[in-house]
Parts: C-alpha cells; sequence; structure tokens
C-alpha cells in the first residue's frame, strides 16, 4: 500500500535526509526519524495547531502535510528556537507570563508568535487573536499567551 | 494570609517544568516510542445495543504488515474476567456477547505502521442482531430498553454492594438525602417554585488524546500511560491479571490536559492485555474523534422544587436529578452521590429533600469532567434560585444573601460548614460589578443584561494521599509522589511545601513523576484534590524528614537551633557526601459514611470550595448570538499557595465552562455521535474569551488545610452557565432551562416570547 523514498531537506539549520513512507505525515517523519516530539497530533485535522512546524518559513499543520513534500524544503521545529542553551525571545516571554499550563499546545503558540513577530514587531491584542487564531489551548491560557507575545515583542525591540 | 513571612509559599513561583515546556521537550506518552511496538488501532460498534452473531476479521488480517487481529474472545486467553471500571466491573476490554453503544471497542488490529492497522481495522465486519435502545434519562427510568442483565458493583466502594445482583433496571445507582420534613414544609409553604432543567453531554477534549504503551519487562508489565489516576491503573491491572501489585508498574510524565478524562482507567485494559497476547509492545493511542466514544459528561435532568414563607425564605426544597450514565458506569455512580449530597446548593434550608439517579444508557460512557457534576447541579438550582428572586421581587443577589449558608451552620448532608469565605465571595462579586449601581440597559437589537450565580463542591472523601521526601548528602531534595501534573501546576506546589517545611530554596527541590515502582499510593488526581491531600502527605514527610535532621544535629553534639546547613551535617555524620534521610507521610482526613437511609453525614467532607461567577453581556435580539463582554470568577480555596497558578486554574476552568454553556455539546443521529472531532464540536478559542476577565480569591484560611489551603481546580466551573442564563434573562427577559445557549436557542425563545414561534427545523 505505501512506497518508501528518500528526500533531502533542511531539518533546524543541518542538511538531512530520510526514508519516508508515502502516507506518512510530517509529525509522523520528524518523530519517527529524528526524534523530534515538540510537533504533536491533536485534532488530526489541522483546527489546533499543536502540530505546527515552519517549512519554507511558512507555518504549516504538520499532522496534514506529508513529510513527502518536506524534500528540498527547509524545515524548522520548536527545538530549534533555543540557541546556544539561550531561550527565544518567545520563549522567554511565554515563561515570564505562565503562558501555558499542560504544555501540549506551546510549541505551535510559540512558533505562531514567533512568525508574528516576524511580520509585525509590535501587535496588538486583537492582531494576536487573528493571528493564533488557528491555535487552541484547552486549558484556556489565552489571556496568559496574549500577554507573552506582546512580551516576547518587547524583548525582541530590546 | 497564613502565608506571610514564609519564603516560598504564597508567591507565584514558576512552574518547574517551564522550560521543558517552551522548548518542545516535556514528555508525553502520545509521543512516545519503542524499539519494535506494535500500533492498535480499534474497530469499533456501529449498533447502539445489539448480541454479537459474528465477526468476520479474515480480510484485516490478510492485509500486508498486519500483525495481528484480536476480539474479545481473544482477550479471555489473557484475562478470564476482563470487566474493569472503578465504580462497577461492567466494562468489558472489547465486548464480549454483546454490544451497548455505537463506538464501543469490538475488535483491534496490531501492526508496526499505524496506518495499516487503520486500514485493516475498517476490513472487519461485524453482525448483530439488533436490541431495543435506550438514550435519554428520564425513558431510561421506566423503559424496556435495559442496557445490562445484571448490576455488577466493584468490591471498591462498600457503599454500593448492596447493588450487586440487581436485574432488570437502568439505575445504577440511587441516592437519597432526607432531611426535616420536606412535605409538612411545602405544605405549609407562602409560595412554592418548581422548575426543570436540562444538561447536554460534553466531552473533555484534552489535546493529548488518551494513551497507553504497554511493554513486558522481566516478567511484569509496565504501563506508560497518560493517566490521572497511576495507583488505581496498578490495582485495578493487577486485579484482572491476578498478579501482585509489584508485578505492574505504571509511569505517568506530564499529560497534555486531563480534566477527568483521564481518571481511573481508560485505554490501560487494552494496551496491557494485547502487549500480553502479542508479547511485543503495544501502543494504544487514540485520535480525538475516539476519546468521543471513550468518556463525556453526564447529561442531566434536574426536577427542583423550592418552598418559601411569607417573608421569602426557603423553607423546603426538594431536588431530583436524573444522571445519564452512558454505557459503562466509571465513575458515574459516584458522581450521583459525591455531588448528589450537594444537589440542594449553598443555602440555609431546614427540610430538604434530594432523590439522585445514575442511570445507564445507550451512549458512550460519563464520567467526571471539572467539577464532578457539580456544574451540572449549579446550573440547576442557580437558575432556580434566580427565577424565585425574579417571582418575589427581591434583587437576585440580595436573595441569595438572605439565604446562604453560613460557616457554623449544617449543610443539607448533616455536616457543619467550617472555614468558607461565602459572603466574601458574594460581597467581592457584589463589589467587582458594581451592583447596587444602575446598569444600562442599552437600545435597539443588542441588549445588555448582567447575572450572577454561586456554587460550592465537597471534597470527594474518604481518600488517601502518601509521600516521601529524600533529602540528599548536598541538601537537594526530591518529592516522590502520585500526583498527576496535567497543567494544573501540583508539581511546583509540592516542592513549594517541601521547600517551605525543609527551608530550602525552591530550585533545590525536584517532584519525581508518578512511577508505580518509586511513587507511594495516591487515590488519584481529581476532584480539586491534591493540594489539600497530596499537600498534607508532602508536608508531613517533609516535616519528619527536618525532624530526623534535627535529630541527626542532636547525635552529632550540636546545640538545638544550631544553624549548620544540611550538607555540613551529612559530612560530620558520614566521613564524606553520603547518605540521606527519607521522611514519609500519609494523609486521610477523617470522614463518616453517608446513612444509607437519610444520606446524612457529621463528617461527609473536609473542606467545602466555593465558586461565583458574574457575568455581563449582551444578546442581540436579530441573531440570537450572546456576547459575553466580562466574566468575573470569585473564589473561596482557602490561602492561594501560588496565587498565579491559581489565577490560571480560575480562568481556564471558567472558559472551559464557558465552551459548555454557549457551543459545546455531542450531537446524535440515534446513538451515533456525528460531531466527533473538531470541526463540529466547537471548544472556546482565542475569538470567544470574554472582553474583560477578572479573577479573584478573597482572603480566606482553611485551617485544617496544609498552609490554610483547600483546592482550587474546578471552583472556576461552578457557576458560569447559570450566571449566562440568568443575564440573559436579565437582558431579554427569557429563560433558557436546557444547556447550551445557541444563538438558535436564544433566538427561539425569543420568538416564543414574542408570540411568532418559529417553526421546528
Amino acid at each position: 500500500m505505501s512506497t518508501k523514498r528518500t528526500i533531502e531537506f533542511t531539518l533546524n539549520g543541518r542538511a538531512v535526509s530520510a526514508d519516508v513512507q508515502s502516507q506518512w505525515n510530517m509529525v509522523e517523519m520528524l518523530q519517527g526519524v529524528f526524534g523530534l516530539t515538540g510537533a504533536r497530533e491533536s485534532c488530526g485535522q489541522g483546527l489546533c495547531g499543536c502540530c505546527t512546524v515552519l517549512v519554507d518559513g511558512e507555518a504549516v499543520t504538520g499532522c496534514l502535510s506529508l513529510a513527502a513534500a518536506a524534500d528540498g524544503k527547509t524545515v524548522e521545529t520548536i527545538e530549534h528556537q533555543e540557541q546556544g542553551g539561550q531561550l527565544s525571545a518567545e520563549q522567554q516571554a511565554f515563561i515570564e507570563t505562565g503562558g501555558f499550563q499542560c504544555g501540549y499546545c506551546t510549541p505551535g503558540m510559540i512558533l505562531m508568535a514567533k512568525k508574528l513577530l516576524d511580520e509585525n514587531p509590535d501587535p496588538s491584542d486583537d492582531d494576536v487573536r487573528h493571528y493564533l487564531s488557528g491555535n487552541l489551548c484547552r486549558c484556556a491560557a489565552y489571556p496568559e499567551i496574549i500577554r507573552a507575545v506582546k512580551r516576547a515583542g518587547e524583548i525582541r525591540r530590546g | 494570609m497564613a502565608a506571610r513571612g514564609t519564603t516560598v509559599i504564597g508567591h507565584s513561583v514558576p512552574r518547574l517544568e517551564s522550560r521543558d515546556k517552551v522548548t518542545g521537550r516535556a514528555e508525553y506518552i502520545h509521543t512516545m516510542r519503542i524499539p519494535g511496538m506494535l500500533h492498535a488501532k480499534v474497530f469499533r460498534s456501529a449498533v447502539s445495543q445489539g448480541r454479537i452473531k459474528s465477526i468476520d476479521t479474515a480480510d484485516a488480517a490478510a492485509v500486508p504488515g498486519v500483525f495481528g487481529v484480536y476480539t474479545g474472545e481473544d482477550i479471555l486467553k489473557v484475562i478470564p474476567e476482563p470487566y474493569y471500571g472503578p465504580a462497577f466491573h461492567d466494562q468489558p476490554i472489547l465486548a464480549l456477547g454483546k454490544v451497548h453503544y455505537v463506538g464501543e471497542p469490538v475488535a483491534v488490529v496490531l501492526a508496526e505502521d499505524p496506518h495499516v492497522a487503520e486500514e485493516a481495522a475498517q476490513l472487519i465486519y461485524a453482525d448483530y442482531e439488533e436490541l431495543p435502545a435506550v438514550y435519554d434519562e428520564i425513558e431510561a427510568m421506566t423503559s424496556e430498553a435495559i442496557v445490562h442483565d445484571e448490576l455488577k458493583p466493584a468490591g471498591t466502594f462498600p457503599d454500593l454492594k448492596h447493588l450487586a445482583g440487581r436485574k432488570d433496571t437502568n439505575i445504577a445507582l440511587d441516592y437519597h438525602l432526607r432531611r426535616g420534613d420536606t412535605e409538612a414544609a411545602f405544605a405549609g409553604a407562602a409560595r412554592v417554585f418548581e422548575h426543570t432543567f436540562r444538561t447536554q453531554q460534553t466531552m473533555h477534549t484534552p489535546l493529548e488524546p488518551m494513551v497507553t504503551l504497554a511493554e513486558q519487562r522481566e516478567g511484569r508489565l509496565v504501563l506508560h500511560s497518560s493517566s490521572q489516576s497511576p495507583s488505581f491503573v496498578r490495582i485495578e491491572i493487577a486485579r484482572l491479571l491476578g498478579w501482585p501489585e509489584n508485578k505492574v508498574r505504571v509511569r505517568v510524565p506530564f499529560l497534555g490536559g486531563g480534566f477527568g478524562a483521564k481518571v481511573y482507567i481508560k485505554t490501560e485494559a487494552l494496551a496491557a492485555a494485547l502487549a500480553l497476547l502479542s508479547n511485543r509492545p503495544v501502543k494504544y493511542a487514540q485520535t480525538m474523534e475516539e476519546q468521543f466514544y471513550t468518556i463525556s459528561k453526564h447529561p442531566s435532568t434536574f426536577r427542583i422544587k423550592s418552598g418559601v414563607d411569607g417573608s421569602g425564605r426557603l423553607v423546603a426544597r426538594h431536588c431530583e436529578v436524573l444522571w445519564n450514565g452512558g454505557a459503562y458506569a466509571d465513575i458515574g455512580p459516584r458522581v450521583t452521590q459525591k455531588s448528589g449530597i450537594t444537589a440542594a446548593g449553598p443555602y440555609d434550608i431546614e427540610n430538604v429533600s434530594i432523590d439522585s439517579f445514575a442511570l445507564y444508557t445507550n451512549r458512550p460512557p460519563a464520567g467526571a469532567l471539572r467539577g464532578f457534576g457539580i456544574p451540572q447541579l449549579v446550573w440547576a438550582y442557580e437558575s432556580h434560585t434566580d427565577l424565585i428572586a425574579r417571582e418575589l421581587g427581591v434583587d437576585p443577589l440580595e436573595y441569595r444573601r438572605r439565604n446562604i449558608l453560613k460557616n457554623g451552620r449544617p449543610q443539607a448532608v448533616g455536616t457543619t460548614l467550617v472555614d468558607t469565605e461565602i459572603d466574601g465571595v458574594l460581597d467581592e462579586l457584589a463589589r467587582r460589578m458594581n451592583w447596587t449601581a444602575p446598569f444600562g440597559r442599552g437600545e435597539g437589537s443588542i441588549r445588555p443584561g448582567r447575572g450572577i450565580a454561586v456554587g460550592f463542591k465537597a471534597s470527594i472523601s474518604p481518600t488517601t494521599s502518601i509521600a516521601i521526601v529524600n533529602v540528599n548528602a548536598d541538601g537537594s531534595v526530591i518529592v516522590h509522589c502520585s500526583t498527576t501534573d496535567m497543567g494544573q501546576g501540583s508539581d511546583t506546589v509540592m516542592a513549594q511545601i517541601a521547600a517551605e517545611v525543609l527551608s530550602v530554596a525552591i530550585d533545590k527541590v525536584i517532584v519525581v513523576h508518578p512511577d508505580t515502582d518509586v511513587t507511594p499510593y495516591d487515590m488519584s488526581t481529581l476532584g480539586s484534590r491534591s493540594t489539600y491531600h497530596m499537600g498534607h502527605a508532602v508536608k508531613l514527610a517533609a516535616t519528619e524528614a527536618r525532624d530526623k535532621l534535627s535529630e541527626m544535629a542532636k547525635e552529632l553534639g550540636l546545640p538545638e537551633g544550631s544553624n549548620v546547613p544540611v550538607d555540613e551535617l551529612f559530612r560530620r555524620k558520614y566521613g564524606m557526601q553520603a547518605g540521606n534521610v527519607v521522611g514519609t507521610g500519609s494523609f486521610i482526613p477523617p470522614y463518616k459514611p453517608t446513612d444509607h437511609e437519610t444520606g446524612q453525614s457529621p463528617e461527609a467532607t473536609p473542606y467545602w470550595m466555593i465558586g461565583a461567577t458574574g457575568v455581563e453581556l449582551a444578546v442581540d435580539t436579530e441573531t440570537g448570538h450572546i456576547a459575553i463582554e466580562r466574566l468575573i470568577t470569585v473564589a473561596d480555596l482557602g490561602t492561594a499557595l501560588n496565587p498565579e497558578i491559581v489565577a490560571t486554574q480560575l480562568s481556564g476552568a471558567a472558559v472551559m465552562q464557558l465552551g459548555f454553556t454557549l457551543t459545546e455539546e455531542m450531537v446524535y443521529d440515534g446513538g451515533q455521535v456525528t460531531n466527533a472531532n473538531l470541526a463540529d464540536y466547537k471548544i472556546p478559542g482565542f475569538f470567544d474569551m470574554p472582553g474583560i476577565m477578572e479573577n479573584a480569591v478573597v482572603e480566606a484560611e482553611q485551617k485544617s488545610g496544609p498552609f490554610g489551603a483547600k483546592g482550587v481546580g474546578e471552583s472556576g466551573t461552578f457557576g458560569v452557565s447559570p450566571a449566562v442564563a440568568n443575564a440573559v434573562h436579565d437582558a431579554v427577559g427569557i429563560r433558557i432551562a436546557e444547556m447550551p445557549l445557541t444563538p438558535e436557542k436564544v433566538f427561539r425563545a425569543l420568538r416564543d416570547a414574542a408570540g411568532q414561534a418559529l417553526e421546528e427545523a
């Protein structure tokens, strides 16, 4: 039922290759081949954002994206946000403001926060709500997440 | 505040696991893989009630890559009596003989590749002789359709034993409370009010779906599981297998949410049986859809009747509550009883009668969801209270104040209310809402309204927690406890308690995640019990360790109160950095069981949790849409041990309950749930947040609690639904008595009120 192929792409700044089954999605590849568990499946429909990864800089839902489609692309995950032991501005801000409870949705929220701040360094509450509206948090840490994103903007602006 | 002068308690220490959560490194079983593991995919029943005539697994077994296909008959080879459950041993690991709801597990495929297992599971065919089914809790009281042939209560709870062997009934448990003379009081009442309120079936939807990975090691079973109840899982799996407890190991890292979905036993029994049958590690990871077929929140029907005297004082109340428990009891009978005791609300009423029934129906099972039944009760009694106040022409807040239960007075169950700040909660709510000031009524089609509600909860009792606190030779501390951190921050609070007792900095303390090989027994992480029960156990264990350190200092000839650091003590005793000191603590609060006839107990709960909600909203009369403009949560949780975590518990609970109030509902076609996914089952997102959210804690102290604390995880849910319904009534004069308050329901009620009823769709 399935065919295997070898793909090559850039994962978190490094050139990698992987043998992937045609039916695998991005999350299965990241977890199964690379041991990266920050992108997680939850709703399985691309509605909750727990599986968010960045492909060529665009946020995609890893549970709906085929792994094979990463061939030749640049993939970035939550595991690449901490550099040399230094947390990113978004990660620091999520800790400072308590922007999570169970933490399952947090990687997706943080990647979306980074994307938003790349595009809009000083977002309003409403900007944050709109940009992150594809991400769900069942613990409902939404007020703290909005504060975290704005705080991350402050940290980034210095 | 009791916390004053302390160094760690009462401070908003950041969560211990913060860094792991923001880097994606935090461990969840749903992402766990081990070499050689097989994936399990379940084939589920398509009928509500029926006898299994045949199951054809040949096509599935022939799919290349399939390791094996198993049915209930196969499970019998490793577990001869494969029925499990915390209250009743009624749930088979895979259906045997009969199926009882659409979505019940019937067969399972194992394969290395989950896609292969999934494809193969779709090639299983089952043939059933369909039997009459019942879905509604009212019908289930008297229906011809009987879900189970015979009741099978577990031995766990002595107060359920009398139910053994009952036949021809769907009533899994009936709880009755009798206080005073309700009949005479109704006869003498100046006015009597009677209403019926209903709630819908909803689901927890933890974003990490339920999962267990089971493996055999050294002749034992190891279950890596997303469980809120590791100790119970160990006992239950050991019971099913006839093994000693120490041959089963249950380990739980972080949970991606729980909310009651993951209490007691869910995916564990199937994974355990499959690991034994296949002799391979087996991962049974549910999808979001499968969670809807596994556990839910009870739909309920609550008929409530109250009598008042000439001054409007409540003198009598009768409550009849029907809990729709679905096809398997899960913890429903405990919800019926343990929440049933508070069905009459936090009011001082001399004459109360309560009849609370747990019912079997042919729906997916219902259990505990953030409140253990309390939100369903508060929905009814606080909607009812508001209607009485309106009828009597008394301000709803004032009416509550006149009738509220005070400290020192017995609650209907016969247990005295102590250490609550219920008046303070109402005062704080009134202050924040500026209740006595005029409230704008708006104009046109957008109509503002406001409403309040207050609820309370008795802690599930009696329950035990045990902890171990280990002080290392360098003075660092390891806390061993089986409380599961599912986002509520229990690791952090337990570390705070140990740090406080041992006078060490918080970063000197780590908390071992539940692992039944090394963390001692805990009843479960549920019912807002951990801070109080496990907090006590950790405090006792840390105190014992501290006393042992003092003893050590004395042995070494140091004067009492000497300031020699802990690492120096160990060095002097052992001549090097060596040794450790272990303290243990075991806690069970005092409890007296409720009398079977009267439902009375002088000690039914160790503490009472209070939660109140104020809502300001606007109803769009052209669409029926409700916009929540302000949501205020006020709680009495004793002393807040970590104020920021407490605030997020309150707001998180309130928003979750707002979802249940406005949008969430499992929709059925017959017995088939038709919206078992997050596209069609709408949980709150960023745009569903109230315009303003306020969370307030009144200053209080639970004298019996660790550092004055009691529980908080559920209190934010209590008042939300009735406060919204009361505010809608305030805005547009209509009363919605059945949750959820969808725009369609509101719009239809508006048209009904205008004498222009819409036709049924």
